[in-house]
């Protein structure tokens, strides 16, 4: 295996493992935003903002995967 | 091939100074707000007119919200403009980054293109940067408000093994604060821009348009995190420990 195939394989395998975790974190805030809201339909716009704060932050572990996939492609 | 770089580009140098496309583009955005706030403080007016009544009620509403982190109206008038330059600043250079003509109005070079203008949030020295301004604003604000013994004594307590090892790991924390608050903003929105370009080149001018609309959002969001992490940081650092020990129930929303 030459090197350019060996980054090829790195890459995909960054961003194919790195998501798993905030995928099931994301899941997980919806999840409990969806049961929150559900038990207390008045608080929806409070606890849609905080679950948007929290995607976010899950979400910003996948971005850290997916820089490290075009640090690998790209540098 | 789609031209994607994680560096910005070199245009030209002053007196050894590399003057790059997301410097050109950040004091833009620098004379930006520098000519609205010329503007605002010139027609400033008791009676507000339409823009002055926007501009309050936006600030209204951001102390509004700093309120509920800090329960003090005076602390957030305090803090406010750190908070809110570091939210407008980082706001407009996502957007800016969506405007027509970054990335597609380029200079020759040699053989190849370089983009003239880049968002400054797609530079890592940018949000670097803006991460050392805020976590230095964030511990020298600590030092000011609760006194350098204290402050220090978060970081190097020696009262016991355990608050000694407490302490490394709060010294590290400040560190990787740093990083996590300049990679988070330069990954969501550098990957924003290559989304974009991807998009372009699956289904052009159709498939960009709702993608547009989430970079738009994220931009908010991110702008918004960036400036609420370091108000939530601000109000741990000016907390004083040791008076608050005694007080069983501490209000905080986040």
């Amino acid at each position: 295996m030459d090197a350019e195939t060996a980054k090829l394989i790195a890459a995909a395998f960054a961003i194919g493992v790195g998501v798993i975790g905030p995928a099931l974190a994301v899941g997980k805030i919806g999840a409990a935003a969806a049961d929150a809201i559900g038990r207390n339909p008045e608080a929806t716009s409070k606890i849609r903002t905080n679950m948007i704060l929290a995607m976010a932050f899950a979400e910003a572990m996948a971005i850290f995967a997916l820089l490290i996939t075009l640090i690998i492609k790209f540098v | 091939m789609i031209h994607i770089s994680l560096h910005p580009e070199e245009l030209f140098t002053i007196g050894g100074f590399t003057v790059t496309n997301s410097i050109v583009v950040s004091v833009a955005i620098l004379l930006f707000f520098a000519g609205i706030g010329v503007i605002m403080r010139r027609r400033f007016a008791l009676i507000p007119g339409m823009a002055q009544s926007i501009a309050e009620s936006g600030i209204e509403a951001l102390l509004d919200l700093m309120d509920q982190v800090l329960d003090d109206r005076k602390k957030s008038e305090k803090y406010f403009p750190l908070v809110a330059t570091i939210f407008l600043f980082v706001l407009v250079s996502n957007w800016f980054g969506l405007l027509p003509g970054f990335g597609s109005i380029t200079l020759q070079r040699g053989e190849g293109f370089e983009p003239l203008f880049r968002s400054p949030s797609t530079d890592l020295n940018f949000t670097l940067a803006l991460a050392i301004i805020s976590v230095l604003a964030i511990n020298i604000i600590g030092i000011g408000t609760i006194g350098v013994a204290k402050h220090m004594r978060k970081f190097f307590d020696v009262r016991g093994p355990v608050e000694f090892f407490v302490g490394i790991l709060e010294l590290i924390s400040e560190f990787v604060r740093i990083v996590s608050f300049s990679f988070r903003l330069f990954g969501n929105i550098f990957a924003g821009e290559v989304l974009l370009v991807v998009t372009q080149f699956l289904l052009p001018y159709i498939l960009p348009v709702p993608f547009i609309l989430m970079e738009t959002f994220v931009g908010l969001i991110q702008a918004f995190i960036f400036a609420m992490l370091t108000l939530v940081f601000i109000s741990v650092a000016v907390e004083d420990h040791d008076e608050h020990e005694h007080i069983p129930e501490k209000r905080s929303s986040y």
